[in-house]
């Protein structure tokens, strides 16, 4: 029964806040059409039967526990005896893609108004937030931590844009707060740490790898940090993601992988997938909408896109079932909500897939600059499961699908040039938007064994010199820092922007190879990150009650939005020495030396003479007997 | 004379600058026996660029010439062609020039030692004719300005061209005998690339030889003098230091061109000896190598002065010979500075063992390293070890051949005191070794 008025009291607000605030689109939980709003009534009247008279009542409660949320603590602390200070949150996103793949998209956001940075104060009380991570944060002194995993690479041509991008292999990027003194051994620290807590090689980052971008990434949280001295930046291309990291990724979510959204994550399925993509952000937060007071914010996103069309058969359609090999049977119980969104925009009248169970709550969000439809499936309502006790949402395609929007930013990379010796990166930058020119944020780490040319680098748009107008350049130290190229580059409107630069490959010593040296090193992802010039307006309020996806990036002006496109990381070859030769080549190099030294040694100690035979045996036996005797020596 | 040198000079210059002209200059700008990390064009124009960024070009990796040459080029880099062939030119006709004064010392010594009857009778075809000795400085100038390895070094704009302007000049002013412009140059050569401190000691010889101050440690003359050419020198190298100081308003350069040049953290193949033995050392042996391979430059300067003392100029030579195959990241340019010398003792070629075989060896050499190269870079049917072993194989054939016409002189000297027909004790012909 607390189940059942939880769910009504939360269709009660959706439905309320929706007529509050008509034009809000974020959050806005509104009917599509008059049937569909129609239905929804009648739902709510349905459930609502059971209570009957009180609904109005009910509906008021609500809208009370939305003031109280929307103001801030001091409110509800006054209103409840005994205030959760945390409070967490789960979502599912499910996008068909053009392709016939289906992005899917889990958000799980633990929120809890505490300070981990207080001096003096130890935080040890801990209830949904997960106590490693807290720890961690409060003995680096971390403002903002952004950690991602990534098996394969996002096709933004095929699939758009993903909610949270990420570039393959290992990402990591952190604030500190200002107040830490040794950045550095902070984050060597830090790397290690985390490095045991997800089961990844992050104890590979080193200050070969580390980079301080000085513009590409800003906080995401509260704070307006500027000085770049306090922001670490590493990729590891290379990392293999798979079952020992995604554990204990599961590990940190309140409910682990028992109940809610979480059931679904179950490896064998997962990384039988086109791409697989598990991250964590943690960041401080505006309490409410007036921002009186700071909270923690922990995301846990997982991304995995699955390639369906051709494991099955050619037939397009998917269902939980054939995508996670489980169905869902109940919210975690822990969450304040816990929600399942499936794209349904390109299918307004249904022609095109047939979603079942149907279900009447839609939703309209902005995000990435669309407006897009979604059907909601509570998982906190019990009818949302139905008669079988169990969510199995299923999706048949009727017909073919239409093209898809071309991403507005599209960016691409690879090496030109042939032998060992020298080659040049090309990244490629599309600006999609038919008619509006705008700025983007090029960052480049290239590690310091490919020395690049800075005096070759080019930026042409439309076969025309584009000089970027910014350019921040950090040449590396050999063993000790890597190149760095940040570019602020104005992308001419529907162009192509080609960026080459030269470089040349260095031979290492023998040791600082890696495993399997001729399969290449890898460079990591360079970042464009760009405020592209949206199709509709977005919104810049800030609400509770929005969807996840849709909340991450905070949306500044309502013309714009963030995207940050991750180009594919590049494999280089780079020459080897004969790794069996290390003896060898110390004997021989020794010997010409020694040959030298020989051949000079001889001619400074020795001087000319004459050669004269040595007499033979039998003559210096003589000799030597005579010498006795004392008689004189024979000639 | 002047005539066939202008000539020498045109002709030089017509090639250098058809081959500037030509596709293949972008070609042997890459070639690593040309250029090396210390002297490629690339990075002098790659540091020119970080300076227009406001990044400090020694804040990376790429750029390891000196703050003069940041300055010099900075003006200079619209005429880099016209410069490296300047350079080459003025290398040229300082090395005419100071062949030429050392050629009538020693003739004039020649005749001192005939006229007070110091030869041995059968010595007189080891003299030197006026004759043969006429041609000598202009076949230096044309070893110089002719070979290929030269031409190659100028054509990729390698600074090590410059390098060589300024130690041909160093050596001209030294026979010259103005010390205080030879303590100049050397301390210049020596702030370019370190090695040249060897060239100290003969030049030192050689003044003290001139003024008939004997090298005698107990005497105060020879103090004196040792003691002003030190200061002209070290005076010098500190002004330079300094100067280069304020003009980049940080001594960044010290760890990233001499740091470079004694660490030798960069491995890319070229002609010498470091870059595979460093690169396939053991760790934990790295910095004892470096140490022996460093020091094996400086090392041979203290015997070789006392054994050619009386010989200063034969003396630069050697150490030039020396630091061109001992060095850290040794170019072809650094080879064809010390084979202009080469005519000059052409004297020493009846004495010479192996000239022919470590002839084959060089040109076979300078064949194979384009072709390994490519078979290892590019085509990846062959590996490391291919171009590896050229680079020992030339520089075996470039010890043998220092070491031959060191031989050759000495052997020469030997006879021009002891007579060139040695009998043994029996009368009979006797054969020479070294004991």
């Amino acid at each position: 029964m607390a189940a059942h008025r939880s769910g009504l009291s939360l269709v009660c607000i959706l439905f309320f806040s929706s007529l509050a605030h008509p034009s809000n689109c974020d959050t806005l939980e509104k009917a599509n059409d008059n049937k569909a709003e129609k239905l929804s009534i009648s739902e709510v009247n349905t459930n609502g039967g059971v209570a009957g008279e009180d609904l109005n009542e009910r509906q008021w409660l609500s809208t009370d526990v939305e003031v109280d949320k929307s103001d801030g603590s001091k409110n509800s602390e006054t209103l409840t005896p005994a205030p959760a200070k945390d409070q967490f949150q789960e979502e599912l996103v499910i996008r068909p893609l053009h392709s016939g793949d289906i992005y899917a998209s889990f958000q799980f956001r633990t929120l809890w108004d505490t300070d981990f940075l207080r001096e003096g104060q130890k935080v040890s009380h801990y209830r949904l937030f997960p106590k490693s991570l807290g720890q961690v944060l409060s003995k680096f002194s971390v403002r903002e931590l952004h950690i991602s995993f990534t098996q394969g690479f996002w096709r933004t041509m095929q699939w758009g844009q993903p909610f949270i991008p990420s570039p393959p292999g290992a990402e990591l990027w952190v604030w500190f707060h200002d107040t830490v003194s040794d950045v550095d051994g902070n984050w060597k620290e830090l790397t290690n740490v985390l490095s045991g807590i997800f089961c990844a090689s992050l104890n590979f980052i080193d200050l070969t790898n580390t980079v301080q971008p000085s513009a590409s990434f800003k906080p995401l949280g509260l704070g307006n940090a500027t000085d770049h001295r306090f922001l670490r930046y590493a990729t590891l291309p290379r990392e293999i993601v798979c079952t020992e990291n995604l554990t204990p990724w599961k590990k940190l979510l309140p409910c682990g992988s028992k109940a809610g959204l979480a059931v679904l994550l179950k490896s064998e399925k997962l990384f039988h997938s086109s791409f697989h993509s598990q991250a964590v952000h943690i960041r401080p937060v505006c309490q409410d909408e007036r921002c009186t007071s700071k909270a923690w914010e922990l995301r846990q996103t997982l991304n995995v896109v699955f390639d369906l069309y051709t494991s099955g058969q050619g037939k397009k359609e998917w269902s939980l079932f054939k995508m996670f090999s489980r169905t869902l049977t109940e919210a975690c119980p822990l969450a304040s909500s816990s929600k399942v969104y499936v794209d349904i925009t390109d299918n307004p009248e249904g022609e095109l897939f047939e979603l079942s169970p149907a279900t009447p709550l839609l939703s309209q969000a902005v995000v990435l600059g669309d407006r897009r439809t979604y059907s909601v499936f509570d998982l906190s309502r019990a009818e949302t499961f139905g008669q079988l006790r169990s969510l199995n949402l299923l999706l048949r395609w009727k017909g073919d699908s239409g093209d898809m929007l071309r991403p507005l930013l599209h960016a691409e990379r690879y090496v030109a040039g042939f032998g060992l010796q020298t080659g040049e990166i090309h990244t490629v930058i599309y600006n999609n938007h038919p008619y509006r020119a705008f700025p983007v944020l090029l960052m480049d780490s290239v590690p310091w064994y490919l020395q690049l040319y800075i005096h070759t680098l080019t930026v042409t748009s439309k076969s025309r010199d584009n000089k970027p107008s910014y350019i921040q350049y950090q040449p590396a130290k050999d063993r000790h820092r890597p190149h760095l190229l940040e570019m602020l580059i104005q992308l001419p409107p529907h162009s192509m922007t080609e960026v080459t630069v030269q470089f040349e490959r260095a031979l290492l010593k023998w040791t600082e190879y890696t495993p399997d040296p001729n399969h290449g090193f890898y460079v990591g992802s360079s970042v464009v990150s760009a405020l592209v010039p949206s199709m509709v307006a977005m919104s810049t309020n800030f609400t509770q009650d929005q969807p996840l996806f849709s909340s991450f990036v905070p949306v500044k002006e309502e013309s714009s939005y963030f995207v940050r496109v991750y180009t594919e990381p590049l494999l280089v070859n780079l020459p080897t020495p004969d790794f069996s030769m290390p003896y060898n080549v110390i004997c021989l190099t020794c010997t010409v030396v020694a040959v030298g030294y020989g051949s000079f040694y001889n001619l400074l100690t020795r001087t000319f003479q004459v050669d004269e035979p040595s007499p033979p045996l039998s003559k210096r036996l003589a000799n030597l007997i005579r010498r006795m005797r004392g008689v004189p020596l024979l000639a | 004379m002047a005539a066939p040198l202008t000539l020498l000079l045109i002709v030089a210059v017509t090639i250098r600058a058809v081959l500037f002209r030509s596709n293949l200059a972008e070609l042997i700008s890459e070639r690593v026996e040309v250029v090396s990390p210390l002297n490629a064009w690339k990075r002098v124009v790659e540091g020119l660029a970080l300076l227009d960024l406001g990044v400090s070009p020694y804040s990376g990796d790429v750029f390891h010439e000196t703050p003069f040459m940041i300055y010099l080029f900075h003006f200079l880099v619209d005429y880099a062609e016209l410069v490296f062939m300047i350079a080459d030119g003025i290398t040229a006709v300082a090395l005419y020039q100071s062949i030429q004064t050392y050629n009538k010392n020693v003739f004039r010594k020649q005749k001192y030692a005939l006229e007070s009857d110091r030869y041995p009778a059968d010595c007189l075809e080891l003299l030197r004719s006026p004759k043969e000795m006429f041609y000598i400085p202009l076949k230096v100038a044309m070893f110089y300005l002719l070979n290929p390895f030269t031409i190659l070094s100028c054509v990729a704009k390698s600074t090590c061209g410059l390098n060589n302007a300024i130690i041909a000049l160093f050596i001209l002013c030294t026979l010259k005998g103005s010390a205080l412009l030879s303590g100049i140059l050397l301390a210049l050569a020596t702030y370019q690339s370190i090695y040249p401190l060897t060239l100290f000691a003969p030049a030192l010889l050689f003044f003290l030889q001139r003024l008939y101050i004997p090298v005698n440690l107990r005497r105060s003359s020879f103090w004196f003098f040792t003691l002003q050419y030190a200061f002209i020198y070290v005076g010098s190298l500190v002004v330079i230091t300094g100067l280069s100081f304020f003009l980049l308003g940080s001594w960044d350069f010290i760890p990233s061109v001499y740091g470079f040049i004694l660490s030798v953290p960069d491995l890319t193949p070229n002609i010498g000896l470091f870059w595979y033995f460093f690169a396939e050392m053991f760790e934990h042996f790295r910095l004892f190598f470096i140490c022996v391979f460093q020091i094996n430059v400086f090392f041979y300067t203290i015997p070789l002065s006392i054994k050619l003392k009386e010989h200063p100029v034969f003396l630069i030579f050697m150490q030039i010979a020396i630091i061109s195959i001992f060095k850290s990241y040794p170019t072809v340019g650094d080879v064809a500075l010390y084979m202009a010398f080469l005519p000059a003792w052409s004297h020493l070629y009846r004495f010479l063992r192996n000239i022919f075989l470590v002839s084959c060896v060089l040109l076979a050499c300078a064949a194979l390293f384009p072709v390994l190269w490519h078979l290892w870079i590019y085509a990846g049917s062959a590996n490391s070890n291919f171009y590896y072993a050229i680079t020992l194989l030339f520089n075996f054939g470039q010890i043998l051949l220092v070491s031959d016409y060191f031989y050759a002189y000495l052997r020469r000297e030997h006879h021009l005191t002891h007579g060139l027909y040695l009998k043994k004790k029996d009368g009979t012909e006797a054969t020479l070794v070294l004991k």
